[in-house]
């Protein structure tokens, strides 16, 4: 099957059909390989402690954070650029998964900042950049909720999504810009990885899982998308085939 | 009543504990969310389909 031929949503839908239930079952496989490893396999660290532990679903929830709106941003493109049919249908599918990674990102971050910082919360630039990806989740769903024309809101959400991809960037970086307490990068590095291979493997098949979910839940959510535009078209063609034309004189009740 | 170093994970098992509960419960409500929603589209459009409107492909398809 060509690239092109999955613009035909109905193609799009026979592949997810297909695609889903694979899907799922390595999702579920692998995120059980990764909490047995991650308790029964990988080390305590020698300054954190069993605190890692919290490290394997917090650097994978913040990747998939950054991921899920680098692919809304490319999706973005593809609706203002291309008026691809399936780019906006992936950009609006993909906003609350990822303010979910990015709620998890920073949920989870706080759980583990308590113990070794000594606070929940704290208004350094990784942190606040962070919060401020997940607003600009929350605003973007707003912004599809907002208008009823789905091609209108794609154009609308397409702009700001692309305006706030600027902040992606900035959490990348942010711990190399600035003076910040949250620690520098430690895998994606010049120079390689900083992490011990016994704590860094399990973290790659937890990475490995959380990608699988994210795929399997974006690929469902297209299919909902693709399923409510189908709805939302009959329900149209119903109003307009209920409607009697305007300037047709209606039968009286006593005629 | 989990102590403090439940599964011999030291004294912030509490911490490790709401974390990964935290994580698998915001994943299965999203998975949970997204399966209503499902069910739901595909509802709307078999009621829709059975009064009769459907889109133009399907009538095309259903002809000779």
């Amino acid at each position: 099957m060509a690239l092109l031929d999955l613009a035909n949503p109905t193609r799009f839908l026979a592949l997810v059909a297909r695609a889903l239930p694979f899907l799922g079952a390595s999702a579920v496989v692998v995120s059980l390989c990764a909490i047995y490893l991650a308790f029964f396999v990988a080390p305590e660290d020698y300054q954190q402690g069993d605190t890692v532990r919290i490290m394997f679903i917090h650097v994978p929830a913040a990747w998939l954070s950054m991921f899920c709106y680098s692919l809304m941003a490319a999706s973005s493109i593809g609706t203002l650029v291309w008026r691809h049919p399936l780019a906006d249908v992936s950009a609006k599918a993909a906003a609350p998964i990822g303010a979910a990674f990015t709620f998890l990102c920073l949920a989870t971050g706080s759980l583990w900042g308590k113990p070794m910082w000594g606070t929940w919360w704290i208004w350094d630039a990784r942190l606040t950049s962070v919060l401020i990806l997940f607003l600009m989740y929350l605003g973007i769903i707003s912004l599809w909720r907002t208008l009823d024309d789905p091609s209108r809101a794609g154009r609308a959400a397409a702009i700001l999504t692309l305006v706030g991809f600027i902040n992606i960037p900035i959490i990348k970086f942010s711990v190399d810009w600035w003076n910040t307490l949250h620690q520098p990068a430690s895998v994606l590095r010049v120079g390689g990885p900083s992490i011990h291979p016994s704590i860094l493997m399990p973290l790659l098949v937890s990475a490995l899982a959380f990608t699988l979910i994210f795929i399997t839940l974006h690929f469902a959510a297209m299919r909902n998308e693709v399923l409510r535009r189908r709805v939302r078209t009959l329900q149209l063609l119903q109003a307009q085939t209920e409607t009697p034309p305007l300037g047709v004189a209606q039968p009286s009740a006593g005629a | 009543m989990l102590g403090p170093d439940f599964l011999g994970q030291g004294p912030h098992a509490g911490f490790i504990l709401a974390a990964y509960c935290l994580t698998i419960a915001t994943i299965l409500g999203l998975s949970a969310w997204i399966l209503l929603d499902y069910r739901t589209q595909t509802n709307s459009l078999a009621d829709l389909e059975r009064r009769g409107v459907t889109r133009r492909s399907a009538r095309r398809g259903s002809n000779p």
